[in-house]
């Protein structure tokens, strides 16, 4: 994985203190919402045991995606004061509004502008009426992707192995998850809608696997991905894998 | 003044957490819609079905004050 | 007794063969309006209210609720904190599949529901009346449309403005709240109560929905008194009632009866029994059976009805002879009003569905031994656990079907189906109105019934 070399540019440890905490936080943050998304299936599924009685399947869904929040508004915080890349306050907000890898980190805010959608009207349900808020909540399946590609394209070490294991992890729990939800499904859904869900899931799989290996984990994707020329300068960091 | 449950039967979607949480008063039908026992609520009980009203995801339980 | 002595018609008085009365008849037959006792206030006029009180009047679209209390109720509410122009809707979507009496009444005297729509619309005041029909009723429609045109010609300063509506004929489209969601462009589908219509309806405003029988009523007890009113009927019930008689009579149809007169009048005055009749089913398709060993004496009234664990309803006096067979009908019957069901609340979606396949597994004897028992058991389910009056309905008719038909049933249950189960059904079909769907099993549909609109 590409790392800051020790000397000209980690200015200060604090510097690569933040770049380990976003990509911690990130990770993390990337892995709970994984966990909730799964834990919402089983709540629409209306799955229980005796051990896990449907209240507190429901809690721990609205928990984890809490905490889920919480990780993700870290992992923004930690990237806009690390002085390493460009990335402002706004830009975490604003699509594609960055210098820094515009696409990549951009896609990053949509899932988040999506995030803090479901969670706002989550929080204000009583408020927002039922339609809407369920509406709002199906935005939910769709801010998965967009953020699992966010880490593959903006990640620096996204060739390193546990960062493409835990990827593999997540992807495995959301698949089964989303196909649990298409094909068990309430008996009101339609077929057509069934189809739609698990065709956009193999798309979405067969994709990354075709793309994988010519994008982030192919030569100079930190240049094609849109990293500041100043930046790529400096020569231990790029796309080939240096030390931690 | 006493409070009651009452369910709204449109709303419902037989989601059962209310029965979880209160099943000194509610208790779930074959097809799992909440049969609801409607008489005044004790104060000790009183917390439970406000927990189990605000728990359910289509706010279809609902904690009316009665003056009965 | 002639029908002078006898009081009657009151509200079928005058009707034409064929064609509607129209204004200037109606008027030299029944008078004119009562004037307004003073200058008519925001508040209506609660002097009308109190006649209605004084005349208890009760609803004759199946809830029988005292009017007067009604109006009231609409009253208050336009006045307190909410506030808010009453708004009266007359209905008369008639959805009930056995009842034709509404039908009949605005086809044939619109201009006496129109009175009454209009002092009903005084008392409360209220400057819109809407008037609620069938889509699929265009006889009515015509008719309708022509009378309020007449009345608009000739009308007065400041009489309320009156607007048609048409309304699908799907069973539950006629309740109040389901009227009410209709009108404000919503679906015709039952709502949540509370809040009623009379504190919440169209508009967000107060709103009277009274039967069209109802509101007929209302013409004649402002013209002629409360003491007049009350010169028929009971003192529960007091005045006459409209009713729908089918069945094995010369001349089936629509009558005016007194209330608490007995069912061998009604027969009479039909014609009376071409076969013996194995029960009655009053009030209407969500209504009670009593069985035919009752009849003798058996009075209209629901004080009369209530031993028997029926009551009048909408109306709707439906006989069963002999030579059909009641556990066929119930199928039939079950199944029609399970698919009726407006799909909101999940006891009425499984309850009413689990109600009509336990009967047709009885008629076709692959029932287990405990049916009697589930079916008892699933009608206390459904009751008052849907948004509507819907599962109550079909809980009432199974209640009553299990201990009328005991013995069919049984029978039934064990040999299967009986050579009368083949017979076409003896009780009036759902009309081929949009969403209703025929009862599984039906032959050819029926013609609709002769408005025969005799006394």
């Amino acid at each position: 994985m590409s790392v800051l070399p020790a000397t000209p540019l980690a200015a200060t440890s604090g510097s690569q203190l933040d770049w380990y905490l976003t990509r911690a936080t990130g990770s993390v943050a990337l892995l709970l919402l994984t966990l909730a998304l799964a834990l919402g299936v089983a709540d629409v599924q209306r799955f229980s045991t005796p051990a896990w009685p449907r209240f507190v399947l429901d809690a721990l869904h609205r928990n984890v995606s809490l905490l889920a929040l919480v990780f993700l508004v870290l992992h923004v915080l930690t990237s806009v004061l690390d002085s390493f890349a460009p990335i402002s306050l706004l830009a975490a907000f604003v699509p594609f509004a960055s210098s820094y890898r515009p696409l990549w980190l951009g896609l990053g805010a949509v899932a988040f502008d999506l995030m803090l959608a479901v969670i706002v009207t989550s929080l204000l349900r009583q408020r927002v009426g039922h339609r809407a808020w369920r509406i709002t909540h199906w935005l939910a399946y769709a801010c998965w992707p967009i953020a699992l590609l966010h880490s593959l394209g903006t990640g620096s070490d996204v060739k390193s192995t546990w960062l493409l294991a835990l990827t593999a992890l997540c992807m495995a729990l959301v698949a089964a998850a989303v196909l649990t939800r298409a094909l068990g499904g309430l008996s009101r859904e339609t077929a057509g809608g069934r189809l739609a869900a698990v065709g956009g899931l193999a798309a979405f799989v067969l994709g990354l696997l075709l793309w994988l290996p010519g994008g982030p984990l192919g030569s100079e994707w930190a240049r094609r991905a849109g990293t500041p020329t100043a930046l790529l300068g400096h020569a231990a960091s790029g796309a080939h894998g240096g030390q931690r | 003044m006493s409070e009651r449950l009452r369910v709204n039967p449109i709303a419902c979607e037989a989601h059962g957490m209310c029965a979880e949480l209160l099943p000194e008063r509610i208790a779930l039908d074959e097809w799992g819609y909440p049969i609801i026992d409607g008489r005044p609520l004790s104060p000790d009980l009183v917390v439970h079905a406000r927990r189990a009203a605000q728990a359910c995801p289509t706010f279809a339980l609902l904690l009316q004050e009665t003056s009965r | 007794m002639t029908a002078s002595e006898q009081g009657l018609p009151r509200l079928l008085a005058g009707i034409p063969p064929h064609g509607a009365l129209t204004l200037t008849e109606h008027l030299e037959l029944h008078g004119e309006l009562p004037q307004p006792g003073r200058r008519r206030g925001r508040r209506g006029e609660p002097e009308l209210i109190e006649l209605v009180e004084q005349a208890g009047l009760r609803g004759r679209g199946g809830g029988g609720f005292p009017t007067g209390a009604k109006l009231r109720a609409v009253t208050d509410a336009a006045s307190g904190p909410l506030g808010g122009r009453p708004v009266v809707v007359v209905n008369g979507a008639e959805s009930e599949p056995a009842s034709s009496k509404d039908r009949t009444l605005l086809a044939a005297l619109p201009q006496l529901v129109l009175d009454g729509a209009e002092l009903a619309a005084r008392a409360v005041g209220a400057e819109e009346i809407v008037i609620c029909v069938c889509e699929s009723a265009g006889t009515v429609s015509r008719s309708l449309t022509d009378a309020v045109a007449e009345r608009q010609r000739h009308a007065r300063r400041g009489a309320p403005g009156m607007r048609l509506a048409a309304v699908p004929g799907r069973y539950v489209a006629s309740q109040e709240t389901a009227l009410v969601n209709h009108l404000g462009g919503g679906p015709a589908l039952p709502t949540f109560t509370p809040p009623r219509p009379f504190q919440r309806g169209v508009r967000r405003r107060p709103t009277l929905v009274s039967n069209a029988e109802t509101v007929a009523h209302l013409a004649l007890i402002l013209r002629h008194g409360p003491q007049w009113f009350r010169q028929l009927g009971t003192p529960e019930q007091p005045g006459s009632a409209l009713v729908t008689l089918a069945g094995p009579v010369p001349h089936p149809g629509v009558y005016e009866i007194e209330l608490g007169s007995l069912l061998g009048d009604l027969l009479a005055a039909a014609g009376g029994l071409q076969a013996d009749v194995r029960a009655v089913l009053f009030g209407g398709y969500a209504g009670s059976f009593v069985g035919g060993e009752h009849l003798p004496g058996l009075a209209l009234s629901d004080e009369h009805l209530a031993p028997h664990g029926a009551t009048l309803g909408a109306g709707v006096v439906a006989l069963l002879s002999d030579r059909s067979c009641p556990v066929a009908e119930l199928t039939r019957l079950t199944r029609w009003l399970a698919a009726q069901s407006a799909r909101q609340c999940g006891p009425c979606v499984f309850g009413l569905e689990a109600i009509a396949d336990t009967v047709e597994q009885v008629t076709l004897g692959t029932a287990g031994r405990d049916a009697r028992s589930r079916l008892q058991a699933l009608a206390s389910l459904v009751r008052g656990r849907g948004a509507c009056g819907h599962p109550d309905g079909v809980a009432r008719l199974i209640t009553s079907a299990v201990e009328v038909f005991a013995d069919e049933l049984a029978d039934h249950a064990q040999h299967g189906p009986c050579a009368a189960c083949e017979q076409p059904s003896e009780l009036p079909r759902p009309r081929a109105a949009s969403g209703a769907r025929r009862p599984a099993g039906a032959g050819d549909p029926s013609a609709p019934l002769s408005l025969a609109g005799r006394v």
